[in-house]
This record gives structure tokens, sequence and C-alpha cells, in this order.
């Protein structure tokens, strides 16, 4: 036997699974509730112990973890035009597993100075410019990060032509200067940018989070939480030597204050007579609803879906069901049990939330009439012919809906314009591995998947 | 604006145009002539070519159109750049960009008042473009 050790350690939980490499199986998962204001070893001793009652005692040949814990990977970011390099600063952030705090777009102002100052990001992504191309807004931005000081460490990935002279003008701070996330108009070039940003997160992040005393015991790799899973979902999709993966799929984690969505898939148009608008979006793409969640961001739901909705799906009364939502909102520890009408209530918002989510996330299409008869336009990734769907997070876990929930991230002939998936087979993470996944990835890509494949429950096809 | 080698045109055809064919033409000629040229393809709308002009720092935009509806589609795009910072950015037309037979002195003049620095009947070779582009942009001389 060969175990390893994975630990996640989360804002309230710290979770902590156990793999036998030399087996490929599961030994056991724990999860204990931390705060990093106590001591985060607290939690993962704590952990440990409920995990060493159902293994037994292991010695681990290696220990390796991904954090979200005090608040994650907080990141700022700004570029040029919105949906451009506004947007490649975006989604490089997320892919790297980062909450993005705020996206600046243009020159950065006094006001937004302030707003720098308060929300006290863990890296600053500075962006703008094609390569060659406009250099006075990057250099502007650099200037007044440089003038308005602090101590968070900056990413530059803009403009090739300026990228010295912004390390020049920010001397003295901590600054990085990787190529280009955009350095032609519509092509992407995130992967080097996201690196770095993991590599600072290694090396800077744990320690000013209070990790660094379990990190003693780490043998190597750190990642934010949701960089292990974005990890585990590309090995799942597409396999790797000697395994094969289940192909391009949609995965959707609802928590209680933000819902992650990611997607393995290509998407580009089916046809040839549909035109591409917009930045080609990554293969890998994460995105996060900050206003969806089922417990702290249970109103972000409501507003969402509309009450009607709500009411429609979950069988309540209106007056009731916004009873029981307010009740949510301040106890956000409540879970349904054996109580029928939250039972039902949290059906309807974590179907609302997965509808809202995945409906954000995929691309649209849209019906043109031109002269030369009808074309259709394109804009984010086309995801009709997913055909797989991982479903995660605690309101989906604990119910007997799952895939009744997981059907709403498909494709709704009411709404032909989303591209969502046409139909799908609904796989569920019970046994909340996959960020653990991600994490063994790095090293022992075959046994991850092995484990995916075994662990993770077919909960049956929807269309 | 910094020294560059190459001077940079954004294209493309404007509006509910699927005309594809001229753009590429166009991309391969400009490209060949040492332009660097950023090709937003088929059916673009004012606000692609400014978003894109502005993240390339580009030296001109090139608008083509070929379906009629041209005059329609470059309403305001003189204003639409003067407002997003391109202030006295070239704006070059060209293709079938009105309908019937018209003089083109008269359909030059209105795109000329609608702010376009040069508009280009129908049939007109890529070489006289070409040309335009080199004077409106002081190339004279430079071998591009």
């Amino acid at each position: 036997m060969k175990p390893v050790l994975l630990i996640d350690f989360g804002s309230t939980y710290t979770k902590v699974t156990a793999v036998d490499l030399d087996a490929q199986v599961l030994l056991g998962t724990a999860a204990s509730y931390t705060t990093v204001q106590t001591d985060i070893n607290d939690g993962l001793e704590k952990a440990l112990a409920i995990l060493e009652k159902k293994t037994g005692k292991l010695s681990y040949h290696k220990t390796y973890a991904c954090s979200s814990a005090a608040g994650g990977l907080r990141m700022i970011t700004s570029g040029l035009v919105p949906e451009l390099t506004g947007e490649a600063a975006k989604l490089a952030s997320l892919g790297a597993g980062a909450k993005v705090v705020k996206v600046y777009t243009f020159q950065l102002t006094e006001d937004d100075v302030e707003e720098i100052r308060e929300e006290k990001p863990d890296i600053f992504l500075l962006v703008g410019g094609t390569d060659g191309g406009n250099t006075e807004c990057i250099l502007h931005n650099a200037k007044v990060l440089a003038e308005m000081g602090g101590d968070f460490p900056i990413v530059v990935a803009g403009n090739r032509t300026a990228a010295r002279q912004c390390e020049r003008i920010l001397e003295g701070r901590e600054v990085y200067v990787c190529p280009n996330v955009m350095p032609k108009f519509g092509t992407l070039n995130i992967e080097p940018t996201q690196k770095q940003i993991r590599e600072i997160f290694l090396n800077r992040i744990i320690k000013a989070k209070g990790l660094s005393k379990a990190a003693a015991l780490l043998s190597d790799i750190m990642m934010p939480t949701p960089a292990a899973v974005l990890q585990a979902m590309e090995l799942l999709a597409q396999g790797c030597e000697g395994e094969q993966g289940i192909g391009e799929l949609v995965a959707v984690d609802v928590g209680g204050a933000t819902t992650d969505i990611y997607s393995i898939a290509d998407g580009m148009p089916e046809h040839m007579s549909t035109v591409y608008k917009g930045l080609p979006e990554p293969f890998a793409k994460r995105t996060v609803e900050g206003d969806i969640g089922m417990r702290y961001s249970i109103k972000g739901i409501v507003e969402a879906a509309g009450m009607d909705k709500i009411c429609r799906l979950s069988g309540l009364e209106k007056t009731r069901a916004l009873e029981l939502i307010d009740y949510l909102a301040e106890n956000t520890d409540t879970v349904p049990g054996d109580n029928q009408e939250l039972e039902r209530l949290d059906f309807a918002l974590a179907s609302a939330a997965i509808e809202e989510g995945v409906a954000r996330h995929a691309g649209t299409i849209e019906e043109t009439y031109t002269l030369m008869g009808k074309t259709y336009v394109q804009e984010g990734k086309n995801l009709t012919k997913v055909g797989q769907i991982v479903v995660t997070g605690g309101s989906l876990i604990h119910t007997r809906r799952t895939a009744e929930i997981a059907a709403h991230a498909l494709y709704d002939p009411l709404k032909p314009q989303s591209l969502r998936p046409m139909k799908a087979d609904v796989w569920v993470d019970r046994k909340y591995i996959l960020a653990a996944m991600g994490l063994l990835a790095s090293y022992h890509p075959k046994t991850a998947l092995a484990i995916m494949k075994k662990e993770l429950e077919f909960y049956g096809h929807s269309e | 604006m910094q020294n560059r080698e190459k001077k940079v045109l954004v294209i493309g055809v404007i509006g509910a145009d699927v005309h594809a064919v001229g753009n590429k033409i166009l991309y391969h000629a400009f490209t060949e002539a040492g332009f660097e040229v950023v090709n937003l393809g088929v059916m673009v709308s004012q606000e692609e070519y400014i978003a894109a002009a502005i993240e390339s720092d580009a030296d001109a935009i090139v608008v083509s159109s070929l379906y009629g509806q041209g005059e329609l589609d470059c309403r305001g795009m003189r204003e639409k750049c003067d407002e997003a910072g391109l202030k006295g950015i070239p704006l070059v037309v060209g293709g079938n960009i009105v309908i019937g037979k018209q003089s083109f002195e008269d359909v030059e003049k209105r795109f000329k008042d609608m702010g376009f620095d040069r508009a280009f009947p129908p049939g007109t070779a890529p070489e006289t473009t070409i040309e335009a582009l080199r004077q409106l942009l002081h190339m004279d001389g430079e071998t591009v």
C-alpha cells in the first residue's frame, strides 16, 4: 500500500482524502469545521482524526493540498476595452482559480485607487493592448499603481512593447512580467499568466494566509481549490495515457455563497453558416457567479429566477416561500434534513441556480436575416453537443432528486438562444473528491482518473 | 504613438453583411502591401471596429460593405470614434455602399459628410485603396 493524503483547506471546512496509489482506490474522506482565525491546523488535526477512524493508521507517502481559505485567492484586474483585454484578464484569473473581486477597464481613476486600497487584493493583474498596440492605458495604470503603493504583487501581461517600461515604473514592487494575455486581436494566451499566478499563490499567499504551518507537512504543490477542480475536470474529460476520459463535459458546483461552472469543451460553431463574434473562449473555462448561492447568496437566485419560478418548482405558496428564504439567508448553516418544505425549496433554488449559472456560462446564438438569407451569430461556447454533466455541492449531494436538478443545466426549447447541452449523462461527486483528484492529477493522473470514474456516481441520463 | 515597423489597419464587413470573399482578398492584399491587418471578418458592428482599433492602436479603419445598406450602417461611426478617444483616426469605406444607380460623386460627398476620409466605388482595385491609405497615413517615400 502506498497511501497519499490530499487536503482541501476551505473557508469553513477542511476536507481530507486518502488514496492508495498501488491499488488506485479511495481509502476514505473526512471533513471538519475550521476557521483561519483560530488555527488552520486545528481543523486539519480534527479531520485527520476522523479519517483515521475510517482508514486506520496510515503512514502517508506524500501530502498535497489546495486552499480556498481566508477568502481564497482574491484578484483585481485591469484591462483596456471591456470585451477584449478586460475579458481576457478575467478569464485568465478565473482559470487560475482566483476570486475576481474587480475588473477595471480603460484608465484607472482616483476612485478606483480607493477601491483597490479597500479591497487589498492578493494579486493584481495588469493588462491592456495587443502586442504592438495601445501602450498608453497600461502605462498610465502602472503609474497609478506605483503611486498608490501597497504590497500586493503585480502581474504584467499586456502589450509586450510596454511590458518592461511597466516593470520600471513599478520598480520596488513585486512585479512579474508574462506574455500578453491577448497578443493579437481575438487570440487568447492565458496559460503563462495562470502559471505565474499559481506560483505566486504558492510562494507568497500561503504565508500571508496563515497556512505556512500546515505547509510544513506538505510534500509539494499547493494550489487554489478551484484550480484543482478545473484540473480534475480537464483530466476527467480528456483522459491521460493509458486511461480514457469521458469526453467533453460541463461541471457545476453550487455552493452556499457562489456557483462555479466549468466547461471542458471546444464550443466553436458547428456550421459554416454561423458567424462567431467576440473573444474565443478557453477550452477549459471556469466562471463564477458571485450572486448565486444556496444560502449567503440566496436572494441572488431569487432575483435571477423570479419568485414565480421558485414557487412553481417548489410548489410552495409565495408568502411561505419568502418567509423560508428570509430564514435561510439568516441561518446559513440550515440543512433541509427531514423537513419537507425546506427540501422542496432547496430543490427549487438549486435548480434555478444551475439553470442561471450554466446559461451565463454557455454561449448564445442569434438568428439574423441578411440579404443573403438566414445566418446565425454565435457568441461564447456552443455546449449543445456536450454529453456529460458533473455536479457537486451540498444541495445536489444530499438529495434524491439530483438528476432532476441537474437537468436544469440542459437546453431549454423555450430559450433556444442559450447553447446548453441537449442531452447528457449526469454524474454526482457525492464524496467531494474533485479538488483532491485535481491535486493528485499533477503527479498521478491515471490513478486520479481511475478513482474519479469509479467514485463519481452515475445518475442517469437527462434530455 | 510609438514607432512601429508596420501601420495597423482594422478591416471588416459592416452590418448584417456576410460577403466574405472580398474581405479575404483585402486582408491578403493589405498584408502583402506591408500593413499589419486586424481582420474582423463579416457582420462587424461599429463598436467592434472601435474596440479592435483601441486595443491595437490602429492607424486606420477600413470598412467594407457589399449589400447596399452601407450608408445606414456607417451612420454615426465618426462620432462614436470621437467618443471612444479615436479622434481623427482615418476612416475609409468601399464596396457597393449604396443601392441603385447614383452618381458616385454624390455618394462620396455623403460619406465624407459623415466623417469618412475616403469612399471607394464598386470595382475599386485593392491597389487603389492601398495607394490612398499610403497617402492618408503619410507614408510617401516609405517602402511599406
